[in-house]
């Protein structure tokens, strides 16, 4: 399998000198073709930005650095012409939509319609059947190509997003919390919905949550991130189940398991909150929270590396050797 | 906006674990959605009808608090005896009670006759009938053109926010709103009517033509009357369109439908006036037909100053003597004109909006 998408040394950062805010730190990720990968953190970590920098959707004011090979082609070095025809065709992003990621006064079948157009130089018409086609395949009735945004129900509207990530064949999926503000039942539905057409097209999935256990249940791979940078990655499973950087433990304890009693009388969570990003700590970004954190935890910055076979963590405590000098 | 319903959503059909909907469901949603516009279109209408009604019994009540006496004011000059005063009330029904008075104006203006003016001694109707088109035509040309240039200017503006342009667009139009019209009026008469300097009187100073051409010569000679009233109107009204157009679509501006437009690819005017702008007009449509309300009352400034033959110079005659029945129907047709195109904005707005009224 080869690399799809390839992030190095991603950075973004929010305004200019020195009110300067860093969301993104230097993050490194591979996505492979034909797989899933998951990302999980806490508001603010930087999940969202990473998905609107993936196509170059972030506000003037941010400025990015490192490279985005997006099949091989850098997103951050592309011309504007070249990147709009990327954007949707060769990813498209599930938005929440089921608040406010519809445009309330048009059709969603004209909604759905459009990047066709756009991209696959159909007629109106066939656009529209294209549009119905991906109505149905989502499970929704062709007839819904009439309706608007508010006669649907939350579940609906991103169904019909899900219609429109698929409008044009992308290669990559983007799912920024594509269940978040959805009751359970239909959040599941979503899931297997995500799943099962990722699965039948061939499509490789990138899905944003802050529900470890979400992702844990849909992806193959997962990456855990604090404060702009990835702080554990590795098969989904594995770090659900047995995390080796304790912000990834406290992550999958705070989601009681089902089966184990225990978990779910005693979830624990995290004390404290998710570092201002204007004004992080030092060393670690993650000590003031940490239960296991070591004395030169505050001083010392911690890379991410290898942990065990296909796994990565950023912890002074995984067993590779600390280096000698200590930050002055 | 009275007319803004809570959308009707629809529940999440429960079907397989993919969770597939009856397709039954959408047709009976669809026919629901259409039965509600007659009824959305009957509650305007009644609520229009009580409007016009509510200005009825207030222009007939806020006239007749005026001072002055309108029988003395007609034979201002003449000498008349007191039988002669008397007759001339009874003639005009002034001796009446005044809640007789009330109701015999009431019925007659269903009729549509709305009396007899005292000072012009005929029907208030053709008096009015009489100035309306020329009213129509400079206010109606002026709204248009300062609706246009507002919302043009107001999208640049806020697609471009905190830009030089949109300083100087908003800076511009904020200093020409402040400006008095009239005297904006007599400055354009003296510049480019009368003459000043190396600049010759291209203008008409007043009225609304010269009164020898015919058939097309004429158009284009009140076309050439009609520049710098115009000019007035348009520069002193614009600035308002433009402020709410340009602040209804900066708060688009941060609306996520919109980064979903990017992320399709869209190039960034088509994000505008695709996505971002058919979302912005709705609370500006409701001004722009305020706006054509106003298009009946015309601007009694600027018709005054530049001599315009409209119903603005009627209402000052009206007013001065007073001549009660001319006032009322003016007022009666001013409202009026407001009320029918507020009800024209409510009927288009389901258009526009697909969450409203249904």
């Amino acid at each position: 399998m080869s690399a799809l998408l390839e992030i190095r040394d991603l950075r973004v950062t929010y305004g200019f000198g020195p009110s300067a805010v860093p969301a993104v730190r230097g993050l490194d990720l591979t996505l492979e073709s034909g797989s899933k990968l998951g990302i999980a953190g806490e508001s603010g970590c930087g999940k969202s930005t990473l998905a609107l920098a993936l196509l170059r959707l972030l506000p003037p004011t941010a400025t990015l650095s490192g490279q985005i090979l997006l099949d091989g082609e850098d997103v951050l070095a592309m011309k504007w012409g070249r990147l709009r025809a990327v954007r949707w065709a060769g990813a498209s992003i599930v938005f929440q939509g089921a608040m406010h990621s519809l445009n309330a006064v048009h059709r969603v079948g004209d909604q759905i319609a459009e990047p066709v157009l756009l991209h696959g130089h159909a007629t109106p018409a066939a656009a529209r059947r294209r549009a119905a086609g991906l109505l149905e395949q989502v499970g929704l009735s062709a007839a819904r190509v009439d309706a608007y945004p508010h006669e649907l129900s939350g579940g609906q509207r991103q169904r019909v997003m899900i219609a429109m990530a698929l409008a044009c064949g992308p290669r990559l999926i983007v799912a920024d919390e594509p269940t978040t503000a959805l009751d359970v039942m239909i959040q599941a539905q979503i899931l297997r919905l995500i799943e099962q057409l990722v699965a039948d097209q061939d499509i490789s999935l990138l899905m944003i949550s802050h529900d470890l256990a979400v992702l844990a249940d849909t992806c193959d791979r997962l990456a855990v991130m604090y404060a702009g940078r990835v702080v554990e990655e590795g098969p989904a499973r594995a770090v659900y189940d047995a995390a080796l950087h304790p912000y990834g433990r406290a992550l999958s304890a705070a989601f009681p398991r089902i089966g184990d009693p225990a978990s779910r009388r005693a979830p624990r969570g995290l004390p404290g909150d998710p570092p201002d990003p204007s004004a992080l700590p030092s060393g670690c970004t993650f000590h003031p929270r940490c239960p296991v954190a070591l004395d030169l935890c505050a001083e010392q910055d911690q890379a991410l590396r290898d942990a065990a076979p296909g796994r990565r963590a950023a912890c002074v405590r995984i067993d590779a050797p600390v280096p000698a000098e200590p930050l002055s | 906006m009275s007319g803004a319903s809570t959308p009707g959503v629809v529940r999440e059909a429960a079907g397989g674990p993919l969770g597939t909907e009856p397709s039954g469901r959408t047709a009976r949603a669809a026919s629901g959605t259409r039965a509600a516009y007659p009824l959305y279109v009957a509650g305007k209408l009644g609520g229009a009808a009580v409007s016009l009604f509510a200005v009825l019994v207030t222009s007939f009540f806020l006239f007749r608090i005026l001072p002055g006496d309108p029988v003395k004011a007609m034979t201002h000059g003449t000498p008349t005896t007191a039988e002669q005063l008397a007759t001339l009330r009874r003639q005009f029904g002034l001796d009446l009670p005044v809640w007789q008075q009330f109701t015999d104006y009431c019925a007659k203006a269903l009729t549509g006759d709305l009396g007899m003016s005292y000072q012009f001694h005929a029907p208030v109707g053709e008096l009015i009938a009489e100035k309306l088109p020329a009213t129509l035509l400079l206010t109606g040309v002026a709204v248009l053109i300062y609706s246009t240039l507002g919302l043009w200017l107001g999208t640049r503006s806020a697609w471009r926010n905190g830009s030089l342009g949109d300083r100087l667009n908003t800076g511009v139009a904020l200093t020409l709103w402040s400006v008095p019209a009239f005297w904006l009026g007599l400055l354009l008469i003296i510049f480019f009517a009368v003459g000043i300097g190396p600049i010759p009187g291209m203008f008409p100073t007043g009225g609304m033509s010269s009164g020898d051409s015919t058939g097309f010569g004429q158009v284009l000679d009140v076309a050439h009357h009609m520049v710098l009233p115009v000019i007035t109107l348009v520069a002193v009204g614009y600035a308002q369109t433009l402020l709410v157009m340009r602040s209804s679509l900066l708060d688009e501006m941060g609306g996520d439908y919109l980064t979903t437009a990017r992320a399709k690819g869209l190039r960034d005017d088509l994000v505008r006036r695709r996505h971002a702008v058919p979302n912005a007009l709705l609370p500006t449509v409701t001004m722009v037909f305020i706006n054509l309300g106003h298009v009946a009352a015309g601007s009694i400034l600027v018709e005054t100053v530049f001599s315009w033959p409209g119903l603005g110079g009627l209402f000052y005659q009206a007013l001065s003597v007073p001549d009660l029945p001319l006032v009322q129907g003016l007022f009666v047709v001013f409202a009026g004109a407001m009320i029918l195109m507020n009800l024209l904005a409510d009927l288009l707005y389901p258009l526009l909006d697909p969450r409203v009224g249904r």
